[in-house]
């Protein structure tokens, strides 16, 4: 009884909806000031449902149809900037098309949450994902992560916001989701109500830094060689510094929620006792992880390590995390043409957080998966098989695999 | 929202503009620069509940150093193409915090600034985003004719035949601008029916005209534009002294049409129509500049007679280039 009680007051409905339904309630839950919008599929429908929201009264919020995403993006910059708590989001070349704003409201240190639908670059055009459109802002002074289900999504753009607008912290934020696997995908979620939200999610405050008559202060003067170099080093101690913030607003969700999350920054599925596992962002775990059960029943040790947050990356934990095992195969629904051994953006993150371990795991890299094609579950039965492949061979003549091409 | 906006007094003389300076030492431009005249006047008119966003170009790069800024009001660099975007930000902004309760319900203007390049060219999409809304903010684009940061390079607004880094005059080609200057105040009062002020000026004639453009502008409220001419000594090749004196030149000669348009109705506020005021020769203007030193008498004829058509043939002279529709 006790126990019902409480869930009651910290959900206030249960529903069925889609990833960007899901980001819709968390920005009316996190009583959102300004939301600019602008279509492009497959991100898009999380503006649709707050536009509906916005229209039924049940957010108070401005709501801005851009000319392009250009101005999409400066516009919830600057409403940042005057400390209003700011939504925005988008896919693909949308995404690229802002990308000068983007980088902008990370040197301003503008907490703006962001959902990225991830679609495939053009050209050729395809609504599908591919992680390349979120990756471009990976050294940019931003806060990156993947969620897997919609109930992670809603409970994300709350946990961005404390962390983005903590001002040990003040970058934005990039929730990434995969397009049509999670934006579109529908799942029964559980809507916090805004009371339990209200005591998780403090409110935006950029102190000094707010742009008002009362405060005239200039935010970003000219400064050239005599002051970028400090102004860079003051961010790369914000994102180290986010790390920790990152730990803390988990345990304070989890202070508000119950224990929805064991471990901030990726979440290992039946690693316990494995010497082979594979690691990939966003959706591909679905199916990554039905394989190793598959391989579980034949007696296989294998295991699935979803990471969440890109940035900042969890260097320590995943280190030694991944220095349990023997084999790790590296997931890129991305690519980075020419890049050392021609692998993808995670495959090079994940060698360089290994390199300092005596013992390393032997490490290779699947791409897979690009433009939406499925990943499915034998894919990942097959992507297993190449990484305990790699644990005996150093010497593999393909240390990158393409699985599911067509050659 | 009648209520978010500043209610201004027009400034009757030279002798009652404020003596309060909210743009102040520290600055770098160039002696003689109109552009910061401009910056001046403008924050002068609108007064200190004023918050600013300038964008990349001269008066940002020359304008606002780390550590000298000349802006008293609170001030934020934007984008070079985000004039527009970053003043509904803001103006948007501040709305919701007042509304919901969360800062004092107050008039607080919000005022962009972005160049010719960044206004005219780049962000004119984001200008046209701006205008669209119901937020009460003023976009203010002053134009030098040129990138004036980057070295002088042609824009989409520098004058037909003008010499810049871009538009060299060569052995083979005498003119590379061949572009005639675009319409910028014009199109955008035309394509915004709903924008209830648009206005063209020039911060030093005639005199009082400007600030009391932008006070006109600041409180008629929903969002307002005014496009502003600088003669820029350096850019323009003439002796720093005679900025003011080119300014007014240019006015005169028809090349720079002075007009405002509240809630459609059209006032110029220096007539060059000959059943008016008339015009000064173009070529008087031309000379007095060495970006136009390679002119031969074909190009001035051409360009005095786009100037006479402007004024004397268009139907909305000096504004919108539609030709015979009422005459036919």
């Amino acid at each position: 009884m006790i126990a019902e009680e409480t869930t009651k007051k910290i959900y206030e409905r249960e529903d069925l909806l889609t990833g960007c339904q899901a980001v819709a309630q968390a920005v009316r839950l996190a009583d959102v000031d300004v939301i600019a919008a602008y279509p492009i599929r497959p991100y898009t429908e999380v503006m649709d449902a707050l536009s509906k929201i916005i229209a039924d009264g049940e957010l108070d919020a401005e709501y801005i149809i851009a000319d392009s995403e250009h101005s999409q993006f400066e516009i919830v910059k600057h409403a940042s900037s005057v400390n209003a708590r700011a939504f925005a989001g988008s896919s693909g070349t949308g995404w690229c098309y802002g990308f000068e704003a983007l980088v902008v409201t990370a040197t301003d240190r503008l907490p703006v949450l962001f959902l990225v639908g991830n679609r495939a670059l053009d050209d050729p055009g395809a609504f599908g994902v591919e992680h390349n459109d979120a990756m471009a802002v990976r050294d940019m002074g931003w806060l990156l992560c993947w969620v897997t289900t919609p109930q992670e999504a809603l409970e994300h753009v709350l946990i961005g916001y404390r962390i983005a607008e903590d001002k040990r912290v003040r970058m934005p934020m990039a929730l990434a989701m995969d397009g049509a696997f999670l934006t579109h995908s529908q799942h029964m979620v559980k809507i916090p109500t805004t009371e339990a939200v209200r005591r998780f999610l403090p409110r935006f405050d950029l102190g000094d830094g707010r742009l008002h008559p009362d405060n005239p202060i200039s935010i970003a003067p000219q400064v050239n060689e005599d002051w970028v170099m400090e102004l860079r080093r003051q961010n790369w101690d914000a994102a180290r510094r986010a790390r920790g913030v990152i730990k803390q607003a988990y345990e304070e969700f989890n202070g508000v929620f119950g224990e929805r999350y064991s471990s901030p920054f990726f979440t290992e599925f039946m690693t316990d006792d494995a010497d082979t596992v594979l690691i990939g962002l966003g959706t591909v775990c679905a199916p990554g992880r039905t394989a190793v059960r598959r391989l579980r029943e034949k007696g296989e040790k294998v295991g699935f390590v979803s990471l969440r947050w890109f940035r900042p990356f969890p260097t320590i934990e995943l280190r030694e995390a991944l220095s349990r095992f023997k084999a790790v195969g590296v997931i890129d629904r991305d690519f980075a043409h020419g890049s050392p051994d021609d692998g993808g953006i995670l495959l090079h993150e994940v060698r360089s957080c290994l390199y300092p371990l005596k013992n390393r795991p032997a490490v290779t890299n699947i791409i897979t998966g690009l433009g939406g094609r499925d990943v499915s579950i034998d894919d990942c039965i097959r992507m297993f098989r190449i990484a305990q492949k790699s644990k005996t061979d150093d010497k593999l003549d393909d240390f990158v695999t393409w699985i599911g091409v067509r050659e | 929202m009648a209520s978010d906006v500043v209610v201004y007094d027009k400034i009757k003389g030279v002798h009652k503009i404020p003596l309060e300076e909210f743009y102040t030492s520290g600055h770098r431009t160039c002696q003689g620069c109109e552009s910061a005249t401009t910056m001046r006047g403008f924050i002068k008119a609108a007064g200190p509940r004023t918050i600013v966003t300038g964008s990349t170009g001269c008066m940002y790069v020359a304008n606002t150093s780390y550590m000298t800024t000349p802006w008293i009001v609170p001030w934020m660099h934007t984008q070079l193409g985000a004039g527009g975007s970053s003043a509904v930000g803001m103006a948007a902004g501040l709305r919701a915090l007042k509304r919901k309760g969360k800062i004092k319900d107050e008039p607080i203007n919000a005022i962009a600034f972005c160049g010719d390049l960044g206004g005219g060219d780049m962000g004119i999409g984001g200008i046209s985003g701006a205008l669209q809304t119901d937020y009460d903010l003023l976009i203010i684009m002053y134009d030098n004719e040129s990138a004036a940061n980057t070295d002088i390079q042609a824009t989409g607004l520098s004058t037909y035949g003008a010499q810049t880094t871009f538009t060299p005059p060569g052995s083979k080609h005498r003119i590379m601008q061949r572009r005639w200057k675009k319409n910028v105040a014009g199109m955008l009062a035309v394509g915004h029916p709903t924008c209830k002020y648009v206005a063209t000026a020039c911060a030093t004639f005639p005199p009082m005209d400007y600030m009391n453009k932008v006070r006109k502008a600041l409180a008629v409220g929903g969002p307002t534009f005014i496009h502003t001419y600088d003669p820029c000594p350096k850019g323009w090749d003439f002796h720093p002294r005679y900025s003011h004196e080119i300014g007014e030149m240019g006015i005169r000669s028809g090349l720079y049409p002075l007009f405002e348009i509240i809630e459609g109705q059209v006032i110029y506020t220096y007539d060059c129509r000959k059943s008016a005021k008339g015009r000064t020769p173009v070529k008087d203007f031309l000379v007095a500049q060495g970006r136009f030193a390679h002119l031969i008498p074909e190009d001035f004829e051409y360009i005095q007679k786009r100037v006479d058509e402007m004024w004397e043939e268009w139907e909305i002279p000096g504004i919108a280039p539609i030709k015979g529709i009422l005459k036919g």
